[in-house]
């Protein structure tokens, strides 16, 4: 058998974006001795790419904000699906979360009276988003990074996990790969934080970095964990579409929140038109409104106008760009159009510097002069490990979870700014949860010898297949199965497709070969993450077809409307010897009183 | 359609080559595009770094045709048709192979550097014009370009003594910060080596975040240098006095 290196932990925390180092940094507060294990070099995590802001209701701009208010506004924007107490948690916790990225040296955006300043962003009744330009989750991964390294954590870098060892039921470690030279390595630990973020790289227009193959969601699945919500995939409204080597690239949701307008070919300014009844009056009805609303935005005024309809939820404007485009009236390279050149040139350059060099140098488009063409790109996963609200423990004892990987807090559709604030509120509570359950361990769990064996054994395969396929060509595959069968709006027989062509192409993932040597070898990396990206697919595909109504980012052609009774479950998909099975479980309750918050915005909205 | 003929260094610390790829070109691609483009379609094995591909990460720095640039910023269309594009490792970090080398050295030094400590009484009320030189330093994303061209690290292989652009420009959006209160100067002088920069400004050319570094962060810690440890008034009263 190959040699490993071998290194112990308390805590042993799986990816180092937002979720990842705020777990690492509070395990380790708490005494714990932490690893901190990163795909790519630390501080390139995705949350680097995160670019609006970060949601909290610290009323620095809209006085009139407060955690009720976030809380009801992410229950409405996840269409009641979200886990009420994961949502409650956030909404009181993140404005704490913030000010403490303060304490830790971040330097945000400032209001006139020199406070954090704040952004409008989709969904979100009150300005809420505290941010620095377009480049949020830089200053957020930097700030965290610099206070992590101080704290003596363990960081193993370019590294990733292929498994997750257990004693019986409990988890005692982990083992995988050092990407740089293929060396092998077994971690023992007591508790395992996965933050290992979202799925995105099985879809060709997507966001989303090559890390993002669902590790985490694959390791706890493999390990009994179960996932829920795994059919709402986000399609952010707003990606690049032009030229063809940047398609689904982001276009921040603050160039909406800073006054940013669509229009179709026609120029049309056609979200009025896509508006839901139930949240209508939230928003201004006429373009005077909506111009009212920036003009004061932009003087820092009050304002009595409504907000413009570019800032519904994304579920929503995703799915109304799609709809202009499929019946004509997209822009010449299949988008719509996205405009905020009205506005002075500098203000803009301020505001959104990482937009306006993106569109100049990769796309010879000057935001300040032209509009931008965007359209629908995949950009997030709802679904997740179910975690245990207060603590982000998953049902198998010692497996924690926060951030992307998890389930739960974002029910059906996620609020833009929502991820950054979650991954700093549960990646804390889940570095907490990890560090007192194992200080709860009273002996050392036993590593699995056997389940070494077996994981470097899958590891060695690939080597081992002379006739086997170019993983690439499958990922190509995939891509393919996943934009034609498992996109925007979903339909029985194409999820039916879908999966029946998941089930062949996993044939070939089994025989996928790599060349070469284990030195920084791309082709042999990417034969392990399509076994996860695989999982994910196909709990996305099958979680879509058992869910037959149309909600949040789950839209069917065949079930157009929202089903009272399917609101009362989440979807929940689990490993049954070697079988994915589905189930609908039932959501919990929620208790009176914060029903009572979310049923006095409703009757607002209908006023 | 267009093709275009890429010479991709492919090797390791013991060695290597150019090798010659054609590559088909679309409209608006990037140098990054057509790497993954030939690990794709023709070497599975050929090794990059890259994460976002839209200038915020910082990742695929390489040398393409002798500049050094981030890959996924680099248009195609900047080059002549029969242009061959030669793509390589960034020079002044050891090459683990292909395009990716072993930059672990930039981690390790920022270790050393002491973290932000706010003032005990501070009210965190500060005003965007006290912090937009601050927010000019903190837009770095750890491209290391700059520490590639810095001759002191690239030429000389001072990184003994000499912590690098990067490294002063973290410093100063530290020392610069409305909220901190330790002084670095010392260290800035001692450890990160200030005094090895001669202001060629080789790095504020290459920053992909346009950050002046020169000027704005590495210029004004040498003033504070000065001024703590070779202001003549304050050196004749240490030799009066002794202290």
């Amino acid at each position: 058998m190959a040699d490993y290196e071998t290194y112990q932990h308390d805590v042993l925390v799986i990816g180092a974006g937002g979720a990842g180092l705020r777990a690492a940094i509070e395990a380790s507060a708490q005494g714990a001795s932490v690893g901190l294990v990163c795909k790519s070099l630390l501080g390139k995590a995705h949350t680097v790419m995160a670019e609006g802001g970060i949601a909290a209701a610290l009323a620095n701009v809209d006085t009139e904000d407060g955690w009720e208010v976030h809380f009801r506004d992410t229950m409405l924007g996840g269409k009641m699906l979200n886990n009420w107490r994961m949502a409650q948690l956030h909404a009181q916790e993140a404005p704490e979360r913030v000010r403490e990225l303060e304490r830790w040296g971040a330097v945000f955006d400032r209001t006139k009276e020199g406070k954090i300043l704040q952004r409008a962003f989709g969904g979100h009744t009150y300005k809420r988003l505290s941010h620095v330009g377009d480049r949020t989750g830089l200053e957020m991964i930097r700030t965290l990074q610099d206070r992590g390294v101080h704290q003596g954590i363990s960081v193993y870098m370019e590294c990733t996990i292929t498994r997750l060892l257990k004693d019986g039921d409990r988890i005692s470690g982990a083992f995988g790969y050092f990407r740089q030279d293929g060396r092998y390595v077994l971690f023992k630990a007591k508790a395992v934080v996965l933050a290992t973020g979202g799925v995105g790289r099985s879809y060709l227009v997507t966001s989303n970095s090559w890390e993002y193959t669902g590790d985490g969601h694959g390791l706890a699945y493999r390990a009994g964990a179960d996932l829920i919500d795994m059919e709402f995939v986000q399609f952010h409204p707003t990606g690049m579409v032009w030229p063809p080597g940047v398609r689904g690239l982001l276009v921040t949701e603050g160039v909406r929140g800073e006054g940013g307008i669509l229009r179709n070919k026609d120029g049309e300014r056609f979200m009025f038109k896509y508006l839901p009844e139930a949240t209508k009056n939230d928003y201004a009805a006429t373009e005077e409104e909506a111009q009212q609303w920036v003009e004061d935005t932009i003087a820092g005024r009050k304002t009595t106008a409504r907000r413009p309809p570019e800032l519904s939820t994304r579920d929503n404007v995703a799915r109304s760009i799609y709809t202009e485009v499929k019946e004509g009236r997209g822009s010449p390279h299949g988008g719509v159009f996205l405009d905020i050149s009205y506005q002075d040139p500098e203000r803009v350059k301020k505001k959104l510097p990482s937009m306006y060099h993106q569109f100049k140098e990769l796309a010879d488009v000057d935001i300040t002069a032209q509009p931008m063409e965007v359209g629908p790109t995949m950009h997030y996963i709802m679904g997740g490990v179910r975690v245990d609200a207060d603590t982000g423990q998953s049902r198998v004892p010692g497996l924690f979870a926060a951030g992307e990987v998890s389930g739960g807090m974002h029910g059906a559709n996620r609020l833009g700014g929502n991820s950054l604030s979650d991954l700093l509120v549960f990646g804390r509570r889940a570095g907490l949860g990890a560090a007192e359950y194992a200080k709860g361990l009273t002996a050392e769990p036993a590593i699995p010898q056997d389940e070494i064996k077996a994981a470097i054994e899958e590891l060695e395969a690939p080597f081992q297949r002379s006739d086997g396929a170019n993983p690439f060509e499958i990922q190509r595959k995939l891509y393919d199965i996943m934009g034609n069968h498992v996109g925007i709006f979903r339909e029985e027989k194409d999820l039916e497709k879908g999966i029946a062509q998941l089930q062949e192409l996993k044939k070939e993932v089994a025989r996928a070969a790599a060349s070469g040597s284990k030195l920084y070898n791309p082709g042999w990396h990417l034969c392990i993450d399509l076994r996860n990206m695989m999982i994910c697919s196909e709990a996305i595909a099958r979680s879509a077809l058992l869910r037959k109504e149309s909600r949040g980012a789950h839209s069917r052609l065949d079930y157009p409307n929202t089903d009272e009774s399917l609101g009362k479950v989440n979807t929940s998909v689990f490993k049954d010897g070697e079988e994915m099975k589905l189930e609908h479980t039932p959501l919990p309750e929620m208790p009176e009183e914060l029903r009572q918050i979310v049923l006095k915005k409703k009757e607002t909205a209908h006023a | 359609m267009r093709e275009a003929t890429l010479k991709v260094f492919r090797g390791d610390k013991n060695g290597g080559e150019f090798r010659t790829y054609r590559v088909p070109v679309e409209e608006g691609m990037v140098v990054l595009d057509a790497i993954h483009y030939i690990q794709g379609h023709l070497d599975p094995d050929l090794a990059v770094r890259w994460n976002c591909k839209a200038a915020k990460c910082g990742s695929c720095s390489a040398e393409v045709n002798g500049r050094p640039s981030l890959m996924c910023k680099t248009r195609m269309e900047h080059f002549a048709e029969s242009e061959e594009i030669r793509v390589e490792p960034i020079k002044a970090f050891p090459i683990i192979k292909d395009l990716v080398t072993d930059v672990s050295w930039n981690f390790e030094v920022n270790k050393k550097i002491a973290a932000f400590t706010p003032k005990p009484d501070t009210d965190w009320i500060w005003y965007q014009e006290d912090i937009e030189r601050v927010q000019e330093f903190r837009k770095c994303i750890e491209c290391f370009l700059c520490q590639n061209v810095c001759h002191v690290l690239r030429d000389h292989d001072r990184k003994d003594a000499f912590m690098g652009p990067r490294f002063l420009v973290r410093l100063a959006g530290l020392e610069m910060h409305p909220a901190d209160s330790l002084n670095r100067t010392e260290f800035i002088k001692d450890q990160a080596g200030i005094g090895f920069c001669n202001i060629t400004k080789c790095c504020t050319e290459v920053c992909p975040e346009e950050i002046h570094i020169t000027d704005n962060a590495i210029i004004p810690l040498k003033e504070r240098v000065v001024d703590q440890y070779y202001d003549p008034i304050l050196w004749l009263f240490r030799k009066l006095t002794g202290k």
